[in-house]
Parts: structure tokens; sequence; C-alpha cells
């Protein structure tokens, strides 16, 4: 099967700091990927390399079959690769519903029809009853979902979530857990998550890719890569694996 | 078929607005020749506050130099119809083109190099004031001496012409800004006017979900500045003069923003409550300072200056969203 997105021997270099250093990898499509590793480790380097903010330094990043390596981002989201930030960035003074809407509006110019997609994807992340509200007055799990709402109600093939589960109570870890897994499950959507939360990415991701220093030091299955004694020592602790 | 709610203007909305142009359609019958000019320069300042606020209030681009494309519009169209005997209404068509291509041109160097927010303001104030300058030494406009129309023959309405009496030139701008109203409405309610809001409120974000944002920045830039120019047509055959120093002055871009900012900017109605706020009420003071015998130099400017203050401190968003939640016409912030 040929990958959906492939990473190529990819580095960025910000003055001295070798940010990312050589890093290939290939997510097929229909899988669930994760990134991990400690703080200043490259993975929101990593994504804003794939999601067009950065360019590389070298190497190459194909969507594909299709190189999108300096693409702007919005060309790289009309190539169906949507993304959330980090801090979210909802638009605060719009309603809910128009936050989402103007995330649908990238397939469906009609302002209609787009705002009933967007009211489909609020259904999907519970924010359906919330969606006259200011985005500004939202809880914090809340603008996480809205986030994660905005960037799927572009249609994407896939989807950069950069530690959407950072900040929410294990009950709301859960919940935007199962939530994800339905998004894959049920119209196979390829995910690439950025993710501290080790129990999220435990149950959710298909395989791990982890970082350190700009480096990887190891891939592979969840079960696996937690048992690596670079990953343990590196980034996890001894405590830490669950 | 599910319908948003917000996107519905209530019936209460669209019935007091039919009361308002019955009353503005009236008022000339009633009015006396100083209360029409009032009038005039109300509806003309809410017509180049709604252009003001396309960039501002719905794209985010504060411009500080609109006075630009005000100059511009009037002298295209007043030089085509003293030279050329170009009437007003084809000048307009060259007026609105030439503006939206500096507009664009602005917009271009701002937008691809990256120049925004205070930069970008600084940057509109520089063109504006290039173009006061440059005027000045421009022999075929008039320079700094002025560009004349002939003036009106009261006698018979002209409207192809735009010569006529003031009774005749506020409805003409009446029907202006009631186009630019309507106009902005569809702005607002289409994809453009969502992805400029977007862009408004986060142009990072707007960028992840799709949005070319230096495109939707230009349109925003091109459409003001030509639908300015359009109030600079209107200026120049109103007042049949046109001095560089006055209409290219920086004090004309602030005085338009005004309206919109005290009105509430990005909003529809903003900028008409602005301008009847302050138009209506700097001539009232005038007259009550007049019939006390008073002449005070630069109370107008002192009298903008502290509506501005009260706005700012006491009703940041502005008047319109104040006063449509007192109507019962509440609707989140456009």
């Amino acid at each position: 099967m040929s990958a959906l997105l492939e990473v190529q021997r990819v580095s960025k270099r910000f003055r001295g700091l070798l940010a990312l250093d050589n890093i290939s990898f290939r997510i097929e499509p229909g899988s669930i990927f994760a990134v991990i590793g400690p703080n200043g480790a490259g993975k929101t380097t990593l994504f804003n390399m794939i999601a067009g903010v950065l360019v590389p330094d070298g190497g190459a990043i194909v969507l594909q079959g299709q190189h999108i390596e300096g693409l702007r981002p919005d060309e790289i989201c009309r190539r169906g690769v949507a993304r959330t930030f980090q801090l979210v960035r909802p638009f605060p003074a719009l309603s809910v519903e128009d936050n989402v809407l103007i995330g649908a509006m990238l397939q469906l110019p009609d302002v209609r029809a787009a705002r009933m997609r967007a009211q489909d994807v609020l259904r999907q992340l519970d924010l359906f009853d919330k969606r006259a509200r200011i985005a500004a007055e939202l809880t914090l799990p809340d603008r996480k979902r809205l986030e994660v709402a905005r960037a799927l109600a572009t249609g994407p093939r896939l989807l950069l979530l950069d530690e959407v589960m950072a900040g929410l109570r294990p009950a709301e870890t859960d919940r935007m857990v199962s939530i994800l897994r339905d998004l894959n499950r049920e119209s196979g959507l390829t995910i690439l998550l950025i993710e501290h939360v080790m129990r999220a990415v435990m149950t959710l991701a298909a395989h791990v890719l982890v970082l350190h220093h700009g480096a990887l030091i190891a891939q592979g299955s969840p079960a696996a890569v937690v048992r690596e004694p670079t990953v343990v020592h590196s980034y996890l602790g001894a405590e830490a694996v669950e | 078929m599910p319908r948003n709610p917000l996107a519905v203007l209530p019936r209460r909305g669209l019935m007091l607005l039919a009361i308002l142009l019955a009353v503005l359609c009236a008022l000339p019958w009633l009015a006396g020749d100083y209360v029409l000019t009032v009038l005039i320069t109300i509806l003309y300042f809410a017509f180049v506050g709604q252009a003001w606020n396309i960039m501002m209030g719905f794209a985010g681009q504060l411009s500080l130099g609109h006075a630009i494309y005000v100059g511009l519009g009037a002298y295209t169209a007043a030089l085509l119809y003293v030279h050329f005997g170009i009437g007003p209404w084809i000048g307009m068509l060259a007026a609105i083109a030439i503006a939206a291509a500096c507009g664009a041109a602005i917009g271009f160097l701002a937008f691809r190099f990256g120049v925004a927010g205070v930069y970008f303001a600084i940057l509109t104030i520089a063109f504006a004031e290039f173009a006061r300058i440059g005027f000045d030494h421009l022999g075929f406009l008039g320079g700094s001496g002025g560009l004349f129309l002939p003036v009106a023959n009261y006698a018979r309405n002209d409207i192809w012409n735009l010569r006529g009496s003031p009774m005749m030139f506020y409805y003409v701008m009446l029907v202006l800004t009631a186009a630019a109203l309507v106009l902005c409405h569809l702005l607002l309610e289409s994809r453009t006017g969502y992805y400029w809001r977007a862009i408004r409120e986060d142009e990072e974000a707007a960028r992840s979900l799709g949005i070319d944002t230096f495109r939707y920045k230009m349109l925003a830039v091109v459409i003001s500045a030509g639908m300015t120019a359009i109030a600079g047509m209107f200026f120049a055959f109103y007042y049949n003069n046109l001095f560089p120093e006055q209409v290219f002055h920086v004090s004309r871009s602030i005085e338009l923003i005004l309206g919109p900012i005290i009105g509430g900017i990005g909003t529809l109605f903003g900028p008409i409550i602005g301008a009847f706020l302050m138009t209506g009420l700097s001539e009232l003071m005038q007259n009550l300072l007049a019939s006390f015998g008073l002449d005070v130099p630069g109370a107008r400017q002192v009298f903008y200056g502290a509506c501005l203050l009260g706005v700012v401190l006491l009703l940041p968003d502005g008047v319109w969203p104040w006063m449509a939640a007192r109507l019962g016409l509440s609707r989140p912030r456009a």
C-alpha cells in the first residue's frame, strides 16, 4: 500500500540549534500515528513543517505522491491536511458554529450547505448544544474540541492534532479518545497526533514515533516503544509506564 | 431545513429599518436647508464609514489613510468632467478603478511583505500624505490652487451630471448609503465575509483552514477603496471644489473612521448610527454654542475627542451593539 504521508530525511535548523535531524517515517492511510518526546524534542517543529508553517532545510514531505514541502499552510490544507494548534486558536468573537462553518466552507462554498456540514461536525464532537455560544466563552476542554471540529470540517484526509489532550481531565481525555477513534473507524480518517498523555497514546495509536533532541530514537507499536530503554530513559521515566 | 437562528435579522429589525428608511425619505420635505445639508453630511459619513468598515471591521486591517481613496475618486471624476465633459456616473467607474488599483498597490506592498498591524496603518497614512503632497504639484489638476467644477445651476436637477439642488444630492446619497448597507450585508453573509472575519480574529488559524489570506485581504482593500471612491465622486460634485490640502489631509482620514468606531466596528449599522451621532450632535452643539453667542474654534474636535473617550470607556464595542440589545435586535457581534 502506498503511504498517505511520507517524511523523507527532513531536517530543520534554527540558527545553531538542530531542531530536527534527518527524520524519516511514513504514515499509511487510515492509521493513527503518534509522535511523542520530551519538550523541545522537535515535535511541533515537525508538525509545522508538514502543515506548511515552516519550510524544511532539507528533505522532502510527500503527500500521496506529491511534494508539499515549501507550500503555504492554506495550500496544504486544501490538499487535505488539517491541523490544530497546541495553544488553541479559535476565532474568539465568533460563535462556535461560525468557527466550524469557516472550516466547512473550504469544500462547500455555499454558506447554507457549509452550515449544515458544520452542524454535523458539531454533533460529532458534542458541541451542538453550545453552537450559539461565543468561542471565547468556552471552557478549555470545549475549546480543544472546537479546535478539532474546525479542522475536521475542512474535510481532511490527514488530521494533525497538536496536544489536544493536554489540560484535559481523565474523563475528558477518554471522551476525546473515543471521538477520535470513532472518526478513524467510521471515515477512515488518518490521524497524526503529538501527545504527552500516554494513556491516550497507548489506546489510540497503532504506531508511535519518539523524538529526542530532534532525532528519531525509536518507532514501532506503542507497547514495544515504551519498553525501549532509550525511550524510558529520555522521556518517560521509569515510573511513567503504567 | 435547519436554519441558523443567528443569521436571521428579527422581523422587528426589518420593521425598524423600513420605518427609518421612510423617515429618511420624508425628511427633506420637512427639514429646512440647513438641516438638509447636515443630513447630507451624515449620509456621506455613513457611506464612507461603511466602506472603511469593510477593511477594518470585517477583515481587521486598520487603514488610517482612507482620504487617499476619497481624493483619488474625487479628482478622477472631477478631472473627467471638467476637462473631458464626461459625466460623473461614467467618471465614477474610472474613479473606482483608480482607487481600487491604488488600494491593490498598497495592499500588495503590505501583505506580500508582511507589513501588518500598526505598521500597516502607518503605511496607509504615508500613502495619503504622498498623495496630498503630490497633488499639490499636479498642474493639470489645479495643484494647491484647487480644482473647481462649474458651479451648479439650481434651477433644474440634472441627475446624470449631478448638477442640482441639495434635495437631489440628498436622495443620491441616501440611495448610495442604502446600497452600501445592502452590499455590506451580502458580503458579510457570504463566504468572503466569513473568511474576512476569520482573518480579523486570527490570521494564522485562518490560513490553517485553507484560507488564502493574502487574496482575501487584497479583496477587502480593493472593495473598500472602490466604494470610498464613489464617496469621493460625490464629494467633488457636491462641494464643487477640491484642494489637496483638504481632501487628502490626515484629519479627513481620521474623521471618516470616527463614525464606525463610535457606532460599532464590524457591525452593519454601526457606521450609520455613528455618523448620525457624530455629525448630528456636533452640529447641535455648535448651534447651541452659537445661540449663546459663543464662537469656539476647535470645539468640534474637542467634541469628537470627548465622544471617542466616552465610547471607549463606556461602550467599547460601540453604540450600536448596545442599542441593538435595547431594541431587542441583539445578535452576537458580526
